[in-house]
């Protein structure tokens, strides 16, 4: 049985219920069990180590999947297999319940030898304790979802903040050192929830201070103010002009397409100019950027194209006399093609809604065609530079190096992780590539994410690793209370014998 | 930590919230089904701070557990009440009673055709009219995971529509909770799941023998939890004599008999040491290997 050790939390400590003595209260649910010392609570979860409270899990191996459908590589003769690294060899030791080690001097949990295509590889695999550690979230929307800087709350709770708006995404930078130990008890107690159910793919919501309300969950759409969002923007308004102008043209005489960033008039803008269009006359208000192109026609907001506009005829500034005419047909729409009208101008020169013509409405429908689902998608950061190394090599900055220098490979739950450049070693992976229920948590609070280290054996020992506690594979799966899920075929397999320089 | 849930498969999902976890799947139109999980959810949502807020009359004898509020602590009540001429606490049903509670939410309103919460093993089953499912039975839990991975399933029961049947349970000295007896398992069908799970808890009780191979200690030494008190549990089964064995599968079938003959289960399959009774109905339902 494998522990994941919580080092940081204190025996229970003030707002811990009054235990009997040798007994500590768990509080990760309401049942509050009593443990005495070497016992489980009553979910099997949690334990009582040596007077720490300590989440106890199997550890979490991955058998790569050899098809497309995604089956488990068979095991020779239909019996379990026996640990022998075959050809295939299709097993990774992931750090999803490996547990973790205090003092940090100890040796990662498991340091696992795993030879494979004739290299002798090496996986270091531990569960970090970060407190240093961030979710970014990226919401594929144009709908505002409030001030960039403002506050996020949950519970009441600051739990992160806005962000700089991305291309066809709002983003929200949520959790943080800051939240997790800088505030209150509560504050910080709230925020390790968030970021727990958000690496764990589990809906969170939220509220945006002068903004929205907000459901945000791993790989589905977000829900804004209770409404799914369905499509993300095919692109700005100027973009989306430029895409489609060739399809408008000898089917309408003017598209004005609304978008909170840059509103399009095709007549005026470049694309129209290139086609000959006669110029429509039809005068949208805000601020112009370059000929056709407008800042500002409207507030921010959950209306068209991320605009507070649900009566698109609020944007016409003017129509110009000299240029309009009788019978001109003008459509208007968003940049997901979710709302639109169509109007002709009467005599006196107003616009009249119309019946939009098949022709029209077709390329109204090729522009949610071209949108690409909305969803929200959660990268978990972390810092893994601090004493966690030790637990690696006696040396620890060798491991900084091994990381720079592409020699060993990082991966968080068998996720490929990007390492930022720089000093330390912060590692963003995507939670979805992650196994199902990768993250934990410790009640200082602080969020336990898996975390490998994969390099060749020679290169281990020559970073000064701890070469007296490498286990051989079949060790750990004679040993080692496990369970085995599929090898997620999307990401790169760690153990595949090149180092990290190779293509 | 609040409850959570994270999606198995196309249409299982888990639903997770302290020591109760559910497997549950529902079958039906997409929507019918997509409508039922979050139904469930709902529901799920409470079952634990409900249960917890009348923990103390739930660990005592059933007897005097009177005026509980919470749905499922009735449930609870309810089925352990037949058994009040013995020690037995409400928390005997705990683990059927919670995948009753949310099965009916997961049905709803009809759409469903047949679905199932499996909460570790104790099992609340939905059959609309020519429905049925099938039931594998694990007889030695210990070897079927030792692996991680391939259960090796001992036996199969059919259970349809027209059978008495919406529930299935199983108890022993190896599970999650303690026993008073030394099956390695009991499985029962009864007409709930909070029935199977009382019957399946009281017949576990009575599979029993004296034999030095067997080891037992008070309850509350080995767990800081426990509602059984100084009760002695088993904590070990050496390997057993043929006569032992015999005399306490006769023992554990007569109990299941007497349940039968007062309509509290079913049926029943009794395991001890590789062999196998089987009591009631079951014997048509079932194959075993």
């Amino acid at each position: 049985m494998t522990t994941h050790a919580d080092p940081l939390s204190e025996p229970p400590g003030e707002d811990a219920l009054q235990a009997q003595p040798g007994k500590i209260v768990c509080n990760a649910c309401p049942v509050l069990c009593q443990i005495s010392a070497g016992r489980a609570g009553a979910c099997d979860r949690y334990a009582n180590v040596a007077g720490a409270l300590t989440r106890v899990d199997p550890l979490l191996l991955m058998a790569r999947t050899l098809d497309e459908q995604g089956a488990v590589v068979p095991f020779a003769g239909g019996e379990p297999w026996d640990g022998s690294v075959t050809g295939k060899a299709p097993v990774f030791v992931t750090g999803v319940g490996s547990g973790t080690t205090y003092p940090d001097y100890k040796p990662a949990p498991f340091i696992v030898a795993s030879p494979q295509a004739g290299v002798d590889m090496v996986t270091v695999v531990t569960e970090g304790i970060f407190s240093y550690c961030s979710f970014k979230v990226k919401i594929d929307t144009d709908r505002y979802l409030g001030p960039e800087c403002a506050p996020v709350r949950c519970q009441g709770e600051v739990v992160g903040h806005v962000t700089t708006m991305e291309y066809g995404s709002q983003m929200l930078s949520l959790g943080g050192v800051h939240h997790l130990t800088g505030g209150s008890k509560k504050e910080g107690r709230v925020t390790c929830e968030v970021m727990l159910s958000l690496g764990n793919r589990q809906p969170v919501e939220m509220q945006i201070e002068g903004g929205t309300q907000l459901v945000v969950q791993a790989g589905h759409a977000p829900v804004i103010n209770g409404v799914e969002e369905k499509r993300m923007r095919v692109g700005c308004g100027s973009a989306t002009i430029g895409i489609f102008a060739q399809q408008w043209r000898g089917h309408v005489d003017e598209v004005v397409v609304v978008d909170d960033h840059i509103t399009g008039v095709l007549s005026e803008h470049q694309a129209g100019r290139f086609l000959d269009m006669r110029p429509g006359g039809i005068k949208v208000i805000g601020r112009k950027s370059t000929p056709g192109r407008y800042f500002q026609v409207a507030n921010p907001g959950l209306g068209w194209g991320g605009t507070d506009i649900t009566d698109p005829l609020k944007i016409i500034k003017s129509i110009d006399r000299r240029e309009a005419w009788p019978g001109e047909r003008i459509l208007m729409v968003s940049t997901t093609g979710e709302d639109y009208a169509y109007f002709v101008l009467d005599e006196a020169l107003r616009m009249v809604p119309a019946e939009i013509p098949a022709p029209v409405m077709k390329v109204v429908e090729r522009i949610g065609e071209n949108c690409e689902p909305a969803l929200c998608t959660v990268l978990f950061l972390g810092g893994a530079g601090g004493s966690l190394r030790a637990g690696v090599t006696e040396n620890p900055i060798a491991l900084t190096r091994s990381i720079k220098d592409l020699l060993t490979r990082v991966t968080c739950g068998g996720a490929p992780a990007y390492v930022w450049p720089g000093g330390g070693i912060m590692v963003m992976a995507d939670v979805m590539r992650m196994p199902q229920n990768a993250f934990g948590w410790v009640p200082t609070p602080a969020i336990v994410a898996p975390i490998e280290f994969t390099l060749r054996r020679a290169d281990y020992a020559a970073l000064g690793g701890h070469m007296d506690r490498v286990r051989p594979l079949a060790d750990i799966l004679a040993h080692e209370r496990h369970r085995v899920v599929g090898w997620d075929a999307a990401n790169p397999w760690p153990l595949d014998g090149s180092d990290a320089r190779a293509p | 930590m609040g409850p959570t849930r994270a999606r198995l498969d196309a249409r299982r999902w888990h639903f997770q919230h302290g020591p109760i976890d559910l497997v549950l799947e529902a079958f039906g139109a997409d929507a019918a089904a997509a409508a039922a999980y979050e139904r469930a959810w709902r529901q799920f949502a409470t079952v634990l701070d409900d249960l917890v807020g009348e923990l103390p009359a739930l660990r005592g004898e059933v007897a005097l557990a009177t005026d509980l509020k919470g749905a499922v602590a009735r449930r609870m009540v309810a089925a352990c009440l037949p058994y009040r001429d013995v020690f037995v606490t409400p928390m005997a049903a705990v683990a059927g009673a919670v995948a009753e509670e949310v099965l009916g939410a997961l049905v709803g309103d009809g759409e469903v055709t047949k679905a199932y919460v499996n909460n570790g093993g104790d099992i609340a089953l939905h059959l609309g009219a020519g429905e049925s499912f099938r039931i594998g039975l694990v007889a030695d839990v210990d070897r079927a995971t030792r692996h991680g991975h391939r259960i090796a399933i001992d036996g199969t029961f059919e259970v349809t529509h027209a059978l008495p049947v919406r529930g299935v349970a199983t108890s022993g000295w190896r599970g999650r909770s303690w026993s008073l007896g030394i099956a390695d398992s009991v499985t029962v069908l009864a007409a709930t799941a909070a029935a199977a799970d009382a019957a399946a808890t009281m017949i576990a009780n009575a599979v029993n023998v004296d034999h030095p191979a067997i080891r037992r200690r008070p309850a509350f030494e080995v767990d800081d939890n426990t509602d059984l008190g100084r009760m002695p549990v088993t904590v070990d089964v050496g390997a057993l004599p043929e006569d032992a064995v015999a005399g306490a599968l006769a023992s554990g079938a007569r109990r299941a008999d007497d349940l039968l003959g007062r309509g509290l289960d079913w049926g029943a399959v009794i395991v001890l040491q590789s062999r196998v009774r089987v009591v009631g109905g079951v014997a048509a339902a079932a194959r075993l290997h």
